[in-house]
């Protein structure tokens, strides 16, 4: 595991907005995280960055052995971009808007690398030849308003990637993109999972993009997490009453059952969270001690924190 | 580019000859007649037809506009290019006048922008990197205070407490740069922090805003997890985008403020161009009125096309566009 | 994370909740409402005191002193509570309290002229457009490059005749109705755009009804916000003139023209100064926080501004 997460919680004042998440990649693996907005995923992702300043983060994440949790606060800048990288929804409003993209990439080679510019403006250049950018040489004096969607997130992973971290975090990386350019977003990070050995966080609610990419899946709700299984078991045996929600929600290849079909009720309140289970209020099969105990996530490798199964472990 | 240049040049000498015909109309064709000012009070009213035929002021008011815009481009007798016409007052040419007291001016409004520019943009960065603190709230009292108090009294209340109570400095008298510049400094000191003061508080205010809009963009969370260090995020990611809009309104300020800072000039005894301007009013010396507005015109419209072409430059979005 | 909804223009009542929430909007309005109560019982007041604004009184001065008040912080007794003007005794509490009306009137009928002809200007700009909106536009541009402050001066002292308030109402209200026209025309423009203009249109209402009855409910809150700031601008504006020796004429009190006076007297006497300028200091000062705390309130976005 080069990434490992045990217990982790996050709060913001008196609110807890994760609560007691744990996971761990492997390099060449990719795990899915998966839940409604509001459920603690981006969150999740940030804290392994040491990115939420006013948050206090408790339990531990482990980086290639090191104890992030605690560190210091020059220690997290150094991992950042160079050892753990992210990319986010929207390329164009991630991007600087008043600086070249070749300019973008250079910027954290040239400082975690403490190369002279000439060699990080190359570097710029053969990561975006490898993004599969064409005319990169030419493309990289050019500023991100002159690139087409797609294109801007393939300089995004340009620059997440040119210092060669072990760990990628993408937080929803193709919910901003058409159909066609989702495809190819997704197909040229696995290629670049591929060559390089990289550890993939992806954060999504599209279950589409999970089947496609994800060895294991994280199910979150409302901070916690409900289902956590390889990604074969969830799909085909989903034990969580809300894992299944997603999943039947999602417009399927069955051509019977295009219809989408919305989970009833909305998504906790972080402000003051339901007592037990935090999806009893919207769960079909509730029982009345989910309404008062939370359920502990127990199951070997098919994680599961619900009463109803507890019974068959 | 060069028509878009064309153009630009064309709509500024555009607003700048409808500027003067209104500015002619006005002071020629309103009561106070020139004539009467040019020849004095104890003149009779033979000598004053004299005079208003030798100033031209007897043939129509389209001819009269066309002798002074020509004179602009072509001189007049006594008078080189670009002739702005005679100061009755001061018996000179408008042109001549108007150079003479433009060191004042601009001596005054590029120092004072300078300070400002340095303590607004710092006391608004530092607001709103620290917003919601205790030092926010003291800071952002303090640019209402400065910004709700009027230039004149600020300039008297100075000259109260550092030249008459303290005499820490002596009464402002303007020496010119070339002629000793520490004098020239020391003299304008006080105005500089007078005009500075208002412009001062509203920057701060500005770049507070523009700051706090900027550090909430997408890409400054990018920037960070670059594993850039703070500093870095702040003084290149944040301020190179914040900026823009503060460039823009500073290039119109300093613009308004080149031909003369009136009040300022005033108050201090400044020999500029808008004391000049003052005393232009004050003794209905109509070409001297007509030549600083037109002047303080230019400057402004001149600053809006600069601005413009500046915006090009520092946003390349717009470049694209 | 958790974004809060915030409606096109939220209730009354929450807007009333959300302007006087804060201290500094309490604080502007008490000296708002202060002033008007003192601006509006004026007459009462000096009828209190016993020195009517143009009254001299020549026992309160030291004619060997060339005219300095006599006594301490500048004549300040039970007799004239904020003192005497130099040379001529006038009482400055009284000349205060009528200088309030000035100013308050001259700012507010200017900021009125201003709306008035901005809200007509820009409406016709944004919804005729064509060759109206070039017009009024480039009028707008013009008149924002113009070098106001000379002009303005300039203007009022050509005009030997007439009253000065008027004059001085025209002048700023003409000079400072292009900012509110753009923001009219701006406001106006989007709303033209949007359907139920198109769904009025269709449904055969003449242009005027549409104009007035679809695009004003929209355009109430930027311009009221506007009105509120520009007023202080105005009451600045005003004593700037004043303090040039455009404003109000001589017997007739206004705080530019006093601290103008001032100017001679502030090294021997500076409460003479002192006074009027702190008067018009919180005059500005309470109307701005009033004014940003409108704003505020009825956008919640701008309030980082």
């Amino acid at each position: 595991m080069i990434l490992s997460v045990r217990d982790l919680s996050v709060s913001f004042g008196d609110v807890r907005i994760v609560d007691g998440v744990s996971f761990g990649v492997a390099r060449g693996r990719t795990l899915g995280v998966v839940g409604e907005s509001g459920s603690g995923k981006s969150v999740t992702a940030l804290s392994v960055l040491g990115l939420h300043r006013r948050a206090t983060v408790a339990g531990s994440i482990e980086l290639d052995g090191e104890e992030l949790v605690g560190a210091p606060a020059e220690r997290l800048r150094r991992l950042r971009g160079s050892a753990v990288s992210m990319i986010f929804q929207d390329p164009l409003s991630s991007l600087h808007p008043f600086f070249t993209v070749g300019e973008q990439i250079a910027e954290a080679y040239r400082l975690h690398r403490r190369t002279g510019r000439r060699v990080a403006r190359e570097r710029a250049v053969e990561m975006l030849a490898e993004v599969g950018i064409p005319e990169p040489r030419r493309r990289a004096g050019e500023h991100p308003h002159r690139f087409s969607g797609g294109m801007r997130q393939r300089v995004m992973i340009a620059m997440a990637l040119a210092c060669e971290p072990g760990v990628l975090i993408a937080d929803e990386p193709t919910t901003a993109l058409d159909v066609t350019v989702q495809a190819q977003i997704l197909d040229l990070i696995a290629r670049i999972q591929r060559d390089r050995g990289l550890a993939v966080v992806l954060i999504t609610h599209d279950l589409g993009v999970v089947a496609r990419m994800a060895d294991d899946v994280l199910v979150m709700y409302g901070g916690r997490t409900v289902e956590h299984a390889p990604a074969r078991e969830i799909f085909k045996r989903p034990l969580h009453p809300y894992t299944r929600a997603l999943l039947d929600s999602v417009p399927g290849a069955d051509p019977g059952r295009a219809r989408l079909r919305a989970i009833a009720g909305a998504p906790p309140s972080l402000l003051a969270p339901p007592p037990g289970c935090r999806f009893h209020p919207r769960c079909p099969a509730a029982l009345d001690v989910c309404a008062t105990t939370r359920p502990p996530l127990a199951g070997e490798p098919h994680r599961v924190a619900c009463h109803l199964e507890g019974a068959d472990h | 580019m060069t028509s878009y240049l064309v153009r630009r040049a064309l709509a500024v000498a555009g607003v700048l000859l409808v500027i003067c015909a209104v500015t002619f109309v006005i002071f020629y064709v309103l009561p106070s007649d020139p004539a009467v000012q040019a020849c004095g009070k104890t003149c009779t009213p033979e000598r004053v037809a004299e005079v208003r035929a030798q100033m031209g002021l007897d043939r129509p008011l389209w001819e009269q506009f066309g002798g002074y815009v020509a004179g602009i481009f072509a001189g007049r007798p006594g008078c080189h290019v670009p002739c702005l016409g005679f100061s009755y007052q001061n018996a000179l040419p408008v042109w001549d006048l108007l150079i003479d007291r433009l060191g004042a001016s601009t001596s005054l409004a590029i120092g004072a922008a300078l300070l400002w520019l340095v303590v607004g943009v710092t006391v608004g960065v530092v607001s709103a990197l620290r917003r919601g603190s205790a030092l926010d709230r003291t800071l952002m009292i303090a640019t209402l205070t400065s910004a709700s108090l009027p230039v004149y009294f600020v300039a008297m209340v100075l000259l109260l407490l550092v030249v008459r109570v303290t005499g820490l400095l002596p009464y402002p008298a303007y020496v010119p740069l070339t002629d000793d510049p520490a004098a020239w400094a020391g003299n304008l000191i006080l105005p500089w922090v007078t005009l500075a003061a208002l412009y001062a508080a509203m920057y701060a205010r500005l770049t507070r805003a523009q700051m706090i809009e900027t550090m909430a963009e997408p890409y400054i969370r990018t920037a960070r997890a670059k594993g850039l260090h703070e500093r870095t995020v702040v003084a290149k990611h944040g301020m190179r985008a914040a900026m823009t809009p503060v460039v823009t309104v500073f290039g119109m300020d300093l613009g308004g403020l080149l031909a003369g800072a009136m009040i300022t000039e005033t108050v201090y005894g400044l020999p500029g161009v808008g004391r000049l301007a003052y005393d232009g009013i004050v003794k209905s010396d109509q070409p001297v009125i007509l030549g600083t507005t037109l002047l303080a015109a230019f400057f402004i419209v001149l600053a809006n096309l600069l601005v413009d072409l500046v915006y090009a430059v520092i946003d390349p979005r717009v470049r694209y566009s | 994370m958790t974004a809060t909804v915030v409606t096109a223009s939220p209730p009354a009542r929450l807007v009333r909740r959300r302007l006087l929430g804060g201290s500094a909007a309490r604080f502007g309005l008490a000296v708002v409402t202060v002033l008007v109560l003192v601006a509006l019982a004026a007459p009462l007041l000096t009828q209190v005191n016993g020195w009517p604004p143009d009254a001299f009184d020549p026992a309160a001065i030291d004619q060997e002193l060339a005219g300095v008040p006599k006594g301490m912080l500048g004549g300040v007794s039970g007799e004239h509570w904020l003192g005497v003007e130099p040379v001529n005794g006038r009482d400055v509490f009284s000349r205060i309290v009528y200088g309030a009306r000035v100013s308050l009137l001259v700012s507010t009928l200017a900021t009125l002229v201003s709306v008035l002809l901005g809200t007509v200007f820009g409406l016709l700009a944004g919804y005729l457009g064509g060759w109206a909106d070039a017009v009024i536009s480039r009028t707008m541009d013009l008149l924002m490059s113009f070098p106001s402050l000379i002009f303005m001066i300039a203007l009022i002292s050509v005009m030997p005749d007439g009253d000065r308030m008027v004059l001085l109402v025209c002048v700023m209200g003409g000079f400072g109705w292009p900012y509110i026209g753009r923001i009219v025309r701006g406001q106006a423009i989007s709303v033209k755009h949007r359907e139920y203009v198109d769904a009025a249109r269709v449904g055969g209402a003449l242009n005027g009804v549409i104009v007035f009855r679809e695009i004003m409910p929209n355009i109430t809150a930027p311009i009221l916000v506007y009105a509120t700031l520009a007023v202080p601008a105005n009451i600045g504006t005003e004593a700037a003139l004043s303090f040039l020796g455009v404003g109000v004429r001589p017997p007739t009190a206004s705080w530019g023209q006093m601290i103008q006076e001032a100017m001679l007297w502030y090294e021997v006497d500076p409460m003479y100064l002192l006074i009027p300028g702190t008067c018009l200091f919180l005059t500005v000062l309470a109307f701005t926080l009033l004014g940003d705390a409108l704003r505020d309130a009825i956008d919640p976005k701008g309030a980082a501004q």
